[in-house]
């Protein structure tokens, strides 16, 4: 049966519940597996990084299968996406496969179909110069950002995620297509605290973030939202039932209480968030997800603000390129980001960084005291030269 | 190995599906997307073309001209989609503002989940997005495709579609980004009739599950994730499509515990693979890696300079648990000791493998920050071994599902609950014992919960009683 060109295709209005095919799932993926990988399944004994973005998988039959990583955009066209099929026919038989972090894996089973893969991948550029299919994100080197929906679909976001993402990976391009770190990275990105990316235990995280409390749209917040839902969806107890002058029923703020979760707003459209000047980009590091050596960590707040500076953000790139180089320059072989932070104390990674330490870094809710540090053990910084001046007695 | 789908797949063919001719397909040349201009002025999209990254505008752009230069009629949706995004994304970084309408009930018939209702807040200014609904459609498990299946999803997407989506979103889905709410059910219908395909889910109900590249291309990964992943999957279609939850509820499969789809900081419930027998050594590979023969890790360092691989100082003193050691030139592992947090393995692949005797070890309740702060999946059944059709394994799903059901508040993710209730209650509900291994430590205050019945005697006292030996 072709696809149906009709209006409505196959959708019969005065019927909606005639001919309905539910609940069939997903399609079955062994039938999306090239002939290489359904024949070694579960046989893989080891794989090898041939060079930035091309692995090798040998399996215990002697069968070898060939794979080139490309960076992908995780928004993607489908004009992009016919483009990545002309590739997988003319090079992998037709078959192709996306990875967990938007990469574009090419699979071949034979070292010569591997180079041409590879020069024709290279050459593919856009009309105005960006590489359609840059090779890399693999091994120990940084490999693609995902990140949220922000401004091209999302009601909540703090910032937009594809710009973002566009700008940071063009000022770290050589270290996608290089090998250089101490240990992998991972950048991570999500429009709002909702995370729908969960960002939380990235190498680097960047998040969208607002700083000023709702406004209340109390024409019609008692007609399209429900007061006591609203209320109890805020964590801190900030939201309280009030009337207007005319008499109408609606809620009040406690500023000073909001943490600018936006949990209210997702709750009830009559209390929106953004702002051009509230709204902006915090900067989490140091956490991971593998058991690798330490356990999996969240990332902590590193950069408390940054402006939404549109479109390339400049002073989030910059101040990511200084957790990036520092580490690169500092850590140890196998270290992640924030195995290396903890083995030379945050205040040195600070220092190192050359990142302001602000009290906004210091946790002020609800499990705040797990993180206070309970003992003498610390390393002088400027930033602990400053406070003993400041309380006196030392020059 | 029986990988048999549930209901016989027909093969799909693109040359029989197809909507669009190739010179449809091909309809500008690159000379007219050079010179070609959006309707709308947007200089800050502009400037992301330049730059080595793929350009996601650049992207955009020829799909416009595509749509400008194709006949109306070849489209459901207005030519001007990709254009009028561009542009309202343009205002958007004006005003420092997304201009998205908060929320939208739209839908297929009798499901809950899938779509996503969007509205444009500027629709006099751009009206071919004035509705830019997303449909989640539920990706085959690891994202394998074959190009026929692709083509055919690009053209019934650009026929009925904006022509824009995600390759994929942020829990596995392909998303379709962007149609009127006319077109949902025929894109419903194209989908369940041509391409035996079904949507993904959203809202409160169980989230498309996801699972790493597993045995298709991992020498590590210690269990199917795939068919574990295929078969939950279908097995909770029910609860997938339609809400019945407090709230969301994730499936992710990691092979390993090197977890590359972040089961562990993602899913509410994780499947992590694991071992319980001993790491196969090959001697005479570690001897190979010693001798420089064999790049450590895969050759993944090879863009710097890291001096001569010293098996003391990259495998054995970084091993958290110091179970290992070199008797001669032998390398010894005290496997009763060993945690299994893969960076021997990674190091060593080629001489050092997971044991054979594998299953899956289960933790549960990760989530991000919203509401209480993030929670990663606390480590609850060691290790499991479980076959198709993994009844056992459906076994703890259901006494999790009906405990969150019963108990859960509004919006309460699981992690949230077990955190309001205790691990104790938690293990009371999955009927299980408790182990060291699920706390980092044992608790530091002595603030313990009694229960009445673990107390002689009962809580039931007289006062009187109690006057009789002392005096007010």
């Amino acid at each position: 049966m072709a696809l149906s060109t009709e209006r409505l295709g196959l959708f019969n209005p005065d019927k909606p519940m005639e001919n309905r095919l539910t609940d069939l799932g997903p399609r079955h993926y062994w039938q999306y597996f090239p002939p290489v990988i359904q024949n070694n399944y579960g046989k893989w004994t080891h794989h090898e990084i041939l060079e930035p973005g091309v692995l090798v998988h040998v399996s215990e039959t002697g069968d070898k299968v060939f794979t080139v990583r490309c960076g992908g955009c995780r928004f993607m066209t489908v004009e992009h996406v016919r483009e990545i099929c002309d590739i997988a026919d003319k090079h992998c038989d037709g078959y192709v496969r996306f990875t967990t972090r938007n990469n574009i894996e090419f699979m071949t089973d034979s070292q010569d179909k591997l180079d041409a893969l590879k020069k024709d991948l290279q050459s593919r550029k856009h009309v105005s110069g960006s590489y359609k299919f840059p090779l890399g994100g693999t091994g120990a080197g940084l490999t693609n950002i995902v990140h949220t929906q922000g401004y091209i679909h999302c009601h909540t976001p703090a910032t937009d995620a594809s710009a973002m993402v566009k700008a940071v990976l063009d000022d770290l391009f050589e270290y996608f297509q290089g090998m250089t770190f101490p240990a992998q990275v991972r950048i991570s990105m999500a429009c709002c605290l909702n995370m729908c990316g969960a960002v939380h235990c990235s190498d680097i995280a960047l998040l969208g973030y607002h700083r000023k409390p709702p406004i209340v749209d109390s024409q019609v917040l008692d007609n399209v939202c429900e007061i006591p839902l609203v209320i109890a969806a805020c964590p801190t107890g900030a939201i309280s039932p009030a009337k207007t002058e005319d008499g109408k029923k609606t809620v009040k703020i406690k500023n000073e209480r909001c943490m600018f979760c936006g949990n209210c707003y997702t709750m009830c459209m009559a209390l929106p968030l953004s702002d051009k000047e509230g709204d902006g980009v915090t900067i989490l590091a140091g956490g991971k997800i593998s058991n690798r050596i330490s356990p999996p960590k969240f990332s902590k707040v590193v950069v408390p603000f940054l402006p939404n500076n549109f479109p390339r953000f400049p002073e989030v790139c910059s101040d990511v390129k200084k957790i990036v180089e520092a580490y690169a320059a500092d850590a140890n072989k196998y270290e992640r980001i924030g195995d290396w932070a903890e083995r030379i104390g945050w205040e040195k990674f600070f220092e190192k960084c050359g990142l302001d330490f602000t009290e906004h870094l210091i946790d002020d809710y609800r499990l705040q005291y797990d993180t206070y540090r309970t003992s003498t053990q610390f390393k002088y910084t400027e930033a602990s030269w400053a406070v003993s001046k400041a309380a006196g007695g030392v020059e | 190995m029986a990988f048999e789908p549930r209901e016989e797949q027909t093969k799909l063919k693109y040359q029989e599906l197809r909507i669009y001719s190739d010179e449809e397909l091909n309809n500008y040349t690159e000379d007219e997307l050079k010179s070609f201009k959006v309707k709308h002025n947007i200089p800050d999209l502009d400037e992301l073309e330049k730059g080595p990254w793929p350009s996601f505008v650049a992207d955009s752009k020829r799909e416009a001209l595509r749509r400008h230069k194709l006949p109306e009629d070849r489209m459901m949706i207005k030519p001007e989609v990709v254009e009028d995004m561009l542009g309202q994304l343009q205002l958007s970084f004006d005003h420092g503002e997304t201009h998205w309408k908060h929320g939208g009930i739209v839908g297929v018939f009798g499901y809950g989940g899938g779509v996503i209702g969007r509205y444009s807040d500027m629709q006099d200014t751009f009206p071919s997005i004035a509705h830019f609904h997303t449909m989640r459609v539920n990706q085959p498990a690891s994202k394998f495709y074959d190009t026929d299946y692709l083509r055919t999803i690009c053209d019934l997407w650009e026929y009925r579609g904006s022509g824009m989506m995600n390759m994929h979103g942020s829990t596995g889905d392909i998303i379709f980004l962007g149609t009127f709410t006319e077109q949902l059910e025929p894109i419903f219908f194209e989908l369940g009739h041509v391409l035996q395909q079904d949507l993904g889910g959203s809202g409160s109900n169980l989230r498309t599950p996801s699972c790493c590249i597993g045995k298709a291309r991992c020498e590590w990964s210690c269990y199917d994730t795939q068919e574990m992943c295929y078969e939950l999957t279908h097995f909770y279609q029910d609860e997938l499509h339609r809400p019945a939850f407090p709230y969301k509820f994730k499936f992710k499969f990691d092979g390993c515990p090197n977890g590359c789809v972040a089961s562990i900081a993602r899913s509410d419930m994780s499947f992590i693979g694991n071992w319980r027998d001993d790491i196969r050594i090959d001697q005479a590979a570690v001897k190979a890696y010693m001798g420089g023969e064999i790049a450590p890790n895969g050759g993944a360092h090879a863009g710097r300079d890291w001096g001569k691989f010293d098996i003391q100082k990259e495998v054995i003193d970084l091993c958290p648990t110091s179970c290992m050691w070199m008797e001669g030139d032998t390398l010894k592992i005290d496997d009763k000791e060993c945690t299994r947090c893969m960076h021997c393995i990674n190091v060593m692949p080629q001489a050092l493998r997971p044991g054979k005797d594998t299953g899956v070890s289960l933790l549960f309740g990760a989530k991000a920050p919203i509401l209480e702060g993030a929670q990663m999946s606390v480590l609850t059944i060691p290790f499991m071994k479980t076959e198709p059709p993994y009844d056992n394994v459906k076994e703890v799903v259901e006494k999790v599902w009906d405990w969150w059901m019963e108990e859960g508040k509004n919006r309460e993710r699981l992690g949230e609950l077990i955190q309001r209730y205790g691990i104790p209650k938690f293990l009371e509900v999955l009927e299980i014992p408790p182990m060291p291994q699920m706390v980092t430590a044992p608790r530091a205050n002595p603030y313990i919960f009694w229960k009445e019945e673990d107390v002689e005697g009962g809580w039931d006292r007289s006062i009187d009683d109690y006057r009789s030996r002392h005096a007010r």
